[in-house]
């Protein structure tokens, strides 16, 4: 074959949570080096070959909708891939910026939604913790260790909600 | 006059943009084109605010083209409403921002 296949790499990488935005950044800066997001999964991220700072990705937690993925698309931009309820786009940086936020109240929904699923996992987990514990069961403590480190995972989160809900005061 | 919350920026261009029947990408544009390149409408923000603004009944999904996947919006009677409270608002702040301010009469 003479066509010629577009160099591919796999990173294993692990970010919490509440640090999509640092994942965010990650994502860009690789695309700055020339490594645009090509697929993702749990923790592994397979990037391939582009021009340097060809792409601009973003990532948002969303519930499964096959018409917001059409909308963007509509927009010019990419699906990538769904890791739980993570999606991840790409679009063209010659087509211009390209944000999935634009106004305070967009991103305190985004903060909220976040909030509210780590909550669900978080209470799930301390329940079977509970549970297990009067059964005598010590696999429970996993589980309280967990519910422990999403409520961590939730107070960050509320600090980001605060910090923007002090912005709005005076300013949308 | 209302004592209806005010619209966001965004909600308020949305609503204009749609005075003629739109899709998404024909709202983003017009929005940027009425404020001048000023006001930039990202893909999430949009979609979330064409549905809050569908559940309240400011807008309606036209049915669609068959095969087409874009969705076309418009406004709504009660959505021109909203807007045209507005813009009462929004005349009544720019009058007394000129009238304690100055406006091109006096100086």
């Amino acid at each position: 074959m003479t066509e010629k296949m577009t160099e591919r790499k796999t990173v294993r990488k692990w970010f919490w949570v509440w640090d999509f935005d640092k994942e965010e950044r990650w994502l860009n800066q690789m695309a700055m080096q020339g490594w645009a997001l090509a697929e993702v999964g749990w923790c592994r991220y397979v990037f391939e070959k582009c021009e340097p700072g060809a792409y601009i990705i973003r990532l948002q937690m969303h519930p499964r909708d096959e018409s917001y993925t059409d909308f963007l698309e509509e927009i010019g931009a990419e699906y990538i891939g769904r890791v739980v309820q993570w999606i991840y786009f790409r679009r063209e940086a010659e087509q211009g910026e390209f944000q999935l936020f634009s106004d305070t109240q967009s991103r305190l929904e985004h903060l909220q939604w976040i909030a509210r699923m780590l909550l669900a996992i978080g209470l799930t987990n301390l329940l079977i913790g509970v549970v297990n514990a009067f059964a005598g069961n010590p696999i429970g403590a996993v589980n309280v260790v967990l519910a422990t480190l999403l409520m961590y995972g939730l107070g960050r989160i509320h600090g980001k909600t605060e910090q923007l809900k002090r912005e709005r005061e005076l300013q949308e | 006059m209302n004592n209806e919350l005010a619209l966001t920026e965004s909600t308020y261009y949305i609503l204009l943009s749609l005075y003629q029947p739109q899709h998404g990408y024909g709202i983003m544009q017009r929005t940027e084109e009425l404020s001048g390149g000023r006001v930039r409408l990202a893909a999430g923000t949009l979609y979330g605010a064409l549905s809050s603004m569908s559940d309240k009944g400011w807008i309606r999904l036209l049915p669609g083209e068959s095969g087409s996947r874009k969705k076309e919006y418009s406004l709504t009677a009660q959505g021109l409403l909203a807007l045209k409270n507005e813009l009462d608002r929004l005349k009544e702040l720019v009058e007394n921002g000129e009238k304690i301010l100055g406006g091109n009469d006096h100086d």
